[in-house]
């Protein structure tokens, strides 16, 4: 609680910063169009327009408050123009990525550990496999995968998943071998099979580390569940509303949808860190 | 039929292979030649499946028709890796980076400040900030300059909160042992808290090495000049040409391995001190 001063403050002078700079960025348009009317701009009048432009550079705060609150509240979930409706697109390939990078992640993760062939092939690649910008190809995967008659949902999930598995894979090597050699040799006196000692030693200590993966996993696989509705033509989800926004320069609707994919961000992993407290706890590890 | 044995035997082949040697002791030697056998087993099989089942070049082009267009198509390339990586990625990365460098000495120096901008940095790091780069491009215009924005942007944060973390990270003693040398402020930072926070400041500079890359290719689609990776793999998809956009993807694959790799090596010169580095 210590900090809730200071984090109150940052985020201040952060709103104080945007409204400044949407007068410092929007006061040209404002000053051309007085000189048209012939109109001469006081102080008061000049921030007066520059908050309230219909397509400015950077709108202000309140205008994208406003049209979230439009999009969201005021509009049927089931319309077009519903940013819930938008948000709902995105999740859902966001979570299916997730599920399957989690679960794909896991699974190598069990087959690095246990196996000395796929240690040395494989983990070298998976790292690899990072620092090749994956994002550039999304358009590629999207494409190819509606050629063969794969479209929607999957194509999204699978960029989400591959950029949602690492990771889950390096976490989860580190957290499956963070057993110590006493403890493992304390399972061998107890005669303890492989199966055992992996359901009762090796998982139930990866835990801390799954979980904080899961957190980067979650926010990866949304960056990639965005990012693969770009090359779709913009039909539906935020990354949809990001590029609609960008051809028809709807600075507010590009905000809102910014806004809007900052709190899923937020909330995705807000979720994942209560299981993680709960779920420490319970096990007695928080 | 013969491609597809082709491929069957050099996954068998490989597989052998890599039992064999993973089987002995871990040297350097075997270390490297594991993954690299892994390597070119999977490009052997992904040419014999395409050839064998005689898959279209329009889905997933051989290796071999790859590494033909790659050799034909290097002044594109050359031009596409200048336009993103050097203009686009590289600067941005050295603006963001620096900054981030100097904004973390500052938020370090009041206590006030950290805890404030700390809990900030670590919810923006986690944000899709990827999605600025329509706003960034409108702003800066189609050129370099904005996927160097965009850079920026996204790779800000993590460097922020790495270094913020790293410069916390000498103990107690260590900060008390300067005090009893009468060091002040500037030589404490300079001779205990930067070096101390080097493994953090390298960790920051390598999650922003990839950010930068993938920063500067993807608001390439959001409107570019004519030029540039990203713009090429988008249109080349629209056209297509597949083996071209495969073609950009082994350049992005090399600058960004080069790039993290050249990072590596200087955190082993600069940080030879640390455990993690001493084998």
């Amino acid at each position: 609680m210590r900090s809730v001063i200071p984090v109150l403050t940052v985020v201040l002078g952060i709103f104080l910063l945007w409204y400044a700079a949407a007068i410092w960025l929007n006061a040209p348009w404002a000053y051309d169009k007085a000189t048209r009317s012939g109109e001469v701009l006081t102080t008061q009048t000049l921030v007066a327009d520059t908050w309230s432009q219909e397509k400015p550079k950077l709108p202000a705060p309140h205008q994208v408050g406003a049209e979230i609150w439009k999009t969201t509240v005021e509009k049927k979930i089931t319309s077009k123009r519903s940013l819930i409706y938008h948000s709902w697109v995105t999740l859902s390939a966001t979570l299916l990525g997730f599920g399957l990078g989690t679960g794909l992640g896991i699974a190598l993760a069990v087959g690095i550990v246990y196996n000395r062939t796929m240690d040395m092939s494989v983990m070298p690649w998976v790292i690899a496999s990072q620092t090749i910008p994956i994002l550039a190809i999304a358009p590629m995967i999207i494409v190819v995968l509606n050629a063969v008659g794969i479209s929607g949902l999957l194509p999204k999930a699978m960029i989400s998943m591959y950029l949602s598995f690492f990771p889950v894979v390096v976490g989860m090597v580190k957290g499956l071998r963070s057993p110590d050699a006493m403890q493992l040799d304390q399972m061998r006196t107890w005669n303890a099979s492989a199966s055992q000692t992996f359901w009762r030693l090796r998982l139930p200590s990866s835990m801390p580390y799954l979980f904080t993966s899961l957190k980067i996993a979650m926010a990866a696989s949304l960056v990639g569940a965005i990012v693969g509705e770009l090359p779709t033509g913009a039909v539906a989800g935020l990354g949809a509303r990001l590029l609609a926004g960008s051809y028809y320069g709807q600075t507010i609707q590009i905000w809102s949808a910014l806004l809007m994919a900052a709190a899923l961000a937020a909330l995705l992993v807000g979720i994942i860190g209560l299981i993680q407290r709960v779920t420490l706890r319970r096990m007695g590890m928080a | 039929m013969g491609w597809l044995v082709f491929a069957f035997g050099a996954w068998a082949l490989g597989w052998w292979a890599n039992t064999r040697l993973a089987a002995l002791p871990r040297t350097r030697a075997t270390s490297l030649a594991v993954p690299f056998l892994f390597g070119l087993t999977l490009i052997a099989i992904w040419e014999g499946i395409v050839r064998g089942l005689g898959i279209s070049p329009v889905l997933l082009p051989a290796p071999s028709a790859i590494a033909v267009t790659f050799a034909a198509s290097t002044a594109i390339l050359w031009e596409d890796f200048v336009q993103t990586v050097i203009k686009g990625a590289l600067s941005g990365y050295v603006i963001g980076c620096g900054s981030a460098f100097l904004m973390a000495i500052l938020v370090d120096r009041f206590d006030f400040l950290r805890r404030g901008l700390l809990p900030v940095g670590n919810f923006v790091a986690a944000l899709p900030v990827i999605g600025m780069a329509p706003i960034l491009v409108m702003w800066f215009g189609f050129d370099w300059q904005s996927k160097a924005a965009v850079v920026v942007v996204m790779v800000f944060f993590p460097m922020l909160v790495n270094t913020v973390q790293g410069l916390s990270d000498s103990s107690a003693m260590q900060r008390d042992l300067m005090r009893t040398y009468a060091a002040g402020y500037w030589t404490t930072l300079l001779k205990l808290r930067l070096p101390a926070a080097m493994p953090f400041i390298f960790n920051g500079l390598k999650i922003g090495s990839t950010l930068a890359l993938i920063g500067a290719i993807v608001a390439e689609f959001f409107g570019s000049p004519i030029r540039g990776m990203g713009f090429r793999i988008s249109t080349s998809v629209g056209q297509l040409a597949l083996d071209l956009v495969w073609a950009e993807i082994v350049v992005a694959a090399i600058a960004g391995s080069a790039f993290y790799g050249i990072i590596a090596l200087a955190e082993r010169v600069v940080t030879f001190w640390h455990p993690s580095q001493r084998h």
